[in-house]
């Protein structure tokens, strides 16, 4: 479903990515983990192309993404839904015009459909009835909630995460992490999860794939990513300061 | 020279960038269907809400010109020559190039802010995510919106500034009315209109595409929104003076032979 072939990176002279490979079968959940900064969200937005890469393919069910051009990406782009870090959601809009955003601009459904679809999936992530806040009254784990319901309204066939518990509490966490679960079970997708969370890595990902130097330096089940005797990733994992950062600090 | 060299290179990118989005606007403007309601409430807040600012620019501007006109022609007896100078000058030039800068203060740098703040909250980048093209949803209405706003704008200046100076050149100055007016009428071309409300066309033009651009492309943090906006404004203004010597120049030449 997802393939991506010798991704390389750079922003001015520094390179992010190089020599990035993988595939990602039709209904599998994967995380990437790294650390801050590594390129997790450089690597997801280039999934959906909203980042170009310097070389190398990426290839949505076989038809490779990068040389489109904006308006070619608008067809291949509804395969998929992504939630933001930071939600992302319009605040010049209501919850219910974000969420209903994409079928008002295509108007092909009438405006009753419209709200019935809009009412069923804010049910689905547990925030009935907000149709008519703004943005700006949400907390943090609630804009994620209702930027999730703008992904996943359309039914996308794959859903990209960008950071989905960064900023929130651990039980606003937690919920997102099940939410996220209840998403893949019920609506059959292709979930792709970045994240430096390793609770939430632990719970989503059918294959954790890490992203150190540049590259995927591991992949994996959860369990092997977990119980790895590689010191770069067991450092990672057990969350553990390199000794030689905490000497310079 | 490694400095004007970066420099060059930049300002020649940029030209770039903006080239290509007037480009895919075009493109856009011809293949997508036009969301009216984007598009009534951006010339709602183009038009209805510049009203004001372009009202009391074109007034006191009609004023200023009115008096300053008659101390000068005071001295050679032409008194009565005072408003067709006020009405050529509102007309061609000062019309639209003061509405266009007042505009592009107002709405430029409202645009720019706008599209800069969705950029570095990722709200850009969702748009695409959900199968809408920035240029179809942002940029589009905006420019449709100058483009139909800035002339209204313009000829409400030029009407208010040619009636300001009259005010002032009647009561103030105490010139005849009657000659006043039949001198402005008589000096007043229709081509001066014509030339006055086609760069108001294109100084709209000039205020969407560079304060899109400006906002679509801004760097990051509120930093950089805060250059965009202010880089909105200074090369609007700057675009909107330099490109309008060139249309007095080509407009006069063909609006003349015609």
């Amino acid at each position: 479903m997802i393939e991506v072939c010798d991704l390389e990176k750079s922003f001015g002279s520094h390179k992010i990515l190089e020599g990035v490979s993988f595939k990602i079968d039709k209904g599998e959940s994967v995380v990437i983990i790294g650390r801050s900064g590594g390129g997790k969200s450089v690597l997801l937005k280039h999934l959906i192309a909203l980042l170009k890469p310097d070389a190398g393919r990426v290839l949505i069910d076989g038809e490779d993404i990068v040389p489109m051009n904006e308006r070619q990406l608008l067809r291949v782009r509804r395969k998929f839904g992504m939630l933001f870090q930071g939600a992302a959601l319009f605040d010049s809009m209501t919850v219910a015009e974000n969420i209903g955003f994409a079928f008002r601009r295509d108007r092909t459904l009438p405006e009753d459909e419209i709200a019935r679809k809009v009412a069923h999936v804010l049910e689905l992530v547990d925030l009935p009835g907000i149709e008519a806040k703004n943005p700006s009254e949400l907390s943090g784990g609630m804009r994620k909630r209702v930027g999730l319901a703008r992904a996943i309204v359309y039914e996308p066939q794959i859903v990209l995460y960008d950071e989905p518990t960064t900023g929130l509490d651990p039980i606003a966490s937690d919920s997102i992490d099940h939410l996220i679960l209840r998403v893949r079970d019920r609506l059959d997708v292709t979930s792709v999860v970045v994240t430096h969370d390793m609770r939430s890595a632990r719970r989503l990902g059918q294959r954790i794939m890490m992203l150190h130097e540049k590259r995927i330096y591991a992949t994996g089940t959860a369990e092997e990513i977990f119980s790895s005797k590689d010191p770069i990733v067991k450092q990672f994992v057990e969350g553990t300061a390199d000794p030689t950062i905490a000497t310079e600090i | 020279m490694a400095f004007w060299g970066r420099w060059i290179s930049e300002w020649i990118e940029g030209l770039g960038a903006l080239t290509l989005l007037a480009k895919e606007t075009l493109a856009s403007l011809f293949t997508f269907k036009v969301a009216w309601r984007d598009l009534l409430y951006q010339t709602y807040f183009v038009g209805v809400k510049s009203q004001s600012v372009v009202l009391i620019t074109g007034a006191f501007t009609g004023m200023v010109l009115g008096a300053q006109t008659y101390f000068q022609f005071h001295k050679v007896k032409m008194d009565t020559a005072t408003l067709a100078v006020v009405s050529v000058s509102m007309c061609s030039e000062l019309g639209p190039v003061l509405t266009g800068l007042m505009v592009a203060g107002r709405v430029g740098a409202a645009i720019a802010a706008e599209l800069g703040t969705m950029r570095v909250t990722e709200q850009i980048d969702a748009l695409r995510t959900l199968a809408t093209h920035p240029v179809d949803y942002l940029v589009v209405p905006r420019l449709l919106a100058l483009h139909a706003a800035l002339p209204l704008l313009t000829a409400e200046s030029i009407v208010v500034g040619i009636c300001a100076g009259y005010l002032v050149g009647v009561h103030l100055l105490g010139i005849d009315p009657t000659y006043l007016w039949v001198n402005m009428l008589k000096y007043t071309a229709d081509s001066d209109v014509a030339v006055g409300l086609i760069k108001a066309v294109i100084f709209g033009g000039i205020v969407a595409l560079i304060g899109c651009y400006k906002g679509m492309y801004c760097g990051e943090g509120a930093e950089g929104v805060g250059r965009a906006t202010t880089e909105a404004v200074v090369y609007s203004s700057i675009t909107i003076l330099i490109s309008n010597f060139f249309l007095t120049l080509v407009l006069g030449k063909i609006l003349h032979t015609l």
